[in-house]
């Protein structure tokens, strides 16, 4: 076994970072070097996208800061909100897939992490109805997951991700499966909820058109094993149809575009 | 050349049509279990064939309505066996799936032997389990032995089937053994779990006659297969074919029960118990 390098730990005062990963690499068991070495921070409240091409380790980056794996080196660093034992249940994580749970209703689904953590049964009432009005599911609550179209079983996911109220929400290709359309609508309810709420939002995808919709930052990481590639600041304050059809977007699309393009051709045929 | 000018189904002829399918898929069956009996009913009767080679069909009723006490008091002894079979074989194979899920050591040195009670025929087996057990107690048994390893197997893969992601989920909110197990591994593996059971359900019957049979008239057992096997040193064709008749009725009931209690558990969630329409 490999030494005992890994560290993923906890940290109240990180100096206004929510996440900061150092020289992290992850070597999966079967021999596949997925990640890093690779040092990132985001700050609390930021909104930044990791782009990267298919296979570059950025959903492992994501699995690592939620603590789902842990890392082969390096450290993991989670900034803690007050008063919170666990670090789980201040992050909260959305799939590509909705992963919800087939044999329970929108509202159960809702519910499930409230349930894990033995929150008492009024309070998590009133927060599964607060997060169900809030995705615009209030009506569907009792539906079941297959009677959803793929947005809303997305807006079911994001719902309960956002339940426990969580300092960090982690997305990972969330919106990849969806057509355009449901795709742009929930970008803009993506970007008002992180206006209204300013959670911190690690958000993966390999679309650099919704990359730059997004974020304030999009960090473009190289084909396996991941790296840091480049860091493109999109300063933008206001985002939406506006901002879509600018011109602005457009330079800020080819400016990300030309970052990705060595990596696409220099990428090997694995 | 002809088959192309066979003009293709338009979406409105389809609906009615697939109605009429619907019906025409309950009649045909019964159909050709009228033509069958039917034509049973006169090869016997134009050859004369005596009863004690094989009886008529209407023989057969016949004797169905005037051994009732007999056969009905044997039908119940059977039907209870298969109960008891079934339901330890439920318990049993659910139990152990559940321990081999959450002990690896215990599923290693456990399953090969559960592997060998199932590829072991039954028939064999009887014989000894008579020897050292009650007589009851053998018949209940067997039924367990060829019930509980579908149920087993299945709610094994079922627990291991579980969504990998969600998996992740409650691992992010710290969920603890037992409520992962409560809340994402059974509910996963329900629909294994009943189809194993459906499986169970008629190979618990299987076992119980088994048993009966093996026991034979060595015992005082009144089950189906006893009656069958009493008949037959009798040379009472027409009750063996009756009691047949009751064990193959036996078995139609106890799997559409399970196949509808499996429907009613899933119908609002899992694919199976789904309209094509959905």
């Amino acid at each position: 076994m490999a030494e005992p390098a890994a560290s993923s730990e906890s940290y109240s005062g990180m100096a206004g970072l929510a996440v900061s990963l150092r020289g992290v690499t992850k070597v999966y068991d079967n021999g596949v070097n997925a990640l890093g070495p690779l040092d990132l921070d985001v700050r609390k409240g930021e909104l930044v996208s990791l782009l990267g091409p298919s296979g570059c380790g950025k959903s492992t980056a994501l699995r690592l800061i939620a603590g789902l794996n842990a890392p082969t080196s390096g450290s993991v660093r989670v900034s803690r909100g007050v008063g919170q034992s666990r670090a789980g249940r201040s992050i909260g994580f959305v799939f590509q897939e909705p992963t919800l749970m087939p044999w329970a209703s929108v509202r159960e689904n809702v519910r499930l992490p409230l349930k894990l953590s033995h929150a008492p049964a009024a309070e998590a009432n009133a927060r599964v109805g607060d997060a169900l009005i809030q995705a615009g599911l209030a009506e569907f609550a009792e539906a079941y997951p297959r009677e959803l179209s793929g947005g809303m079983k997305m807006r079911v996911s994001l719902a309960r991700a956002l339940v426990t109220d969580p300092d960090i929400l982690l997305m990972d290709e969330p919106f990849a499966a969806l057509d355009e359309i449901t795709r742009f609508r929930l970008n803009n309810d993506l970007l008002s909820l992180w206006r209204n709420l300013r959670k911190t939002v690690i958000f993966v995808t390999h679309s650099v058109f919704e990359s730059v919709y997004l974020s304030q930052r999009v960090v473009v990481m190289t084909p396996r094993p991941g790296r840091l590639s480049a860091e493109i600041r999109i300063d933008a304050p206001e985002r939406g149809e506006e901002f879509r059809t600018s011109a602005e977007y457009a330079a800020y699309c080819r400016e990300v575009s030309h970052a990705l393009a060595p990596l696409q051709s220099g990428q090997p045929g694995s | 050349m002809t088959s192309l000018q066979t003009p293709p189904l338009s979406a409105e002829q389809a609906a009615p049509d697939s109605r009429a399918l619907r019906l025409v898929r309950i009649l045909l069956p019964i159909v050709v279990l009228a033509a069958g009996i039917a034509l049973w009913e006169l090869v016997v009767r134009l050859n004369n064939i005596p009863p004690y080679v094989l009886p008529a069909p209407v023989a057969v009723f016949r004797t169905l309505i005037a051994d009732w006490p007999v056969l009905s008091q044997s039908l119940a002894t059977t039907l209870v066996t298969t109960f008891e079979g079934f339901v330890a074989a439920a318990i049993g194979g659910v139990a152990l799936a559940l321990l081999f899920n959450q002990s690896k050591w215990l599923e290693y040195s456990l399953f090969p032997y559960a592997v060998i009670l199932q590829v072991t025929p039954v028939i064999a087996i009887a014989p000894l389990l008579l020897i050292y057990l009650p007589q009851q107690t053998a018949v209940v048994v067997c039924a367990w032995i060829v019930g509980f390893f579908p149920v087993l197997s299945n709610t094994t893969l079922g627990l291991n089937s579980v969504d990998r992601n969600l998996a992740g989920l409650f691992q992010l909110y710290g969920a603890s053994r037992m409520q992962t197990l409560r809340y994402l591994k059974l509910p996963s593996a329900l629909p294994f779990m009943l189809g194993g059971l459906r499986i169970a359900g008629g190979l618990s019957l299987i076992g119980a006659v088994v048993a009966e049979i093996a026991a034979g008239s060595a015992g005082a057992g009144s089950g189906l297969a006893y009656r069958i096997a009493e008949s037959g040193y009798r040379l009472n064709i027409p009750r063996m074919f009756a009691a047949l008749l009751l064990l193959s009725a036996a078995g139609i009931v106890i799997y559409g029960l399970l196949a509808l209690t499996s429907h009613l558990v899933l119908r609002r969630w899992h694919e199976s118990a789904l309209g094509k329409e959905n």
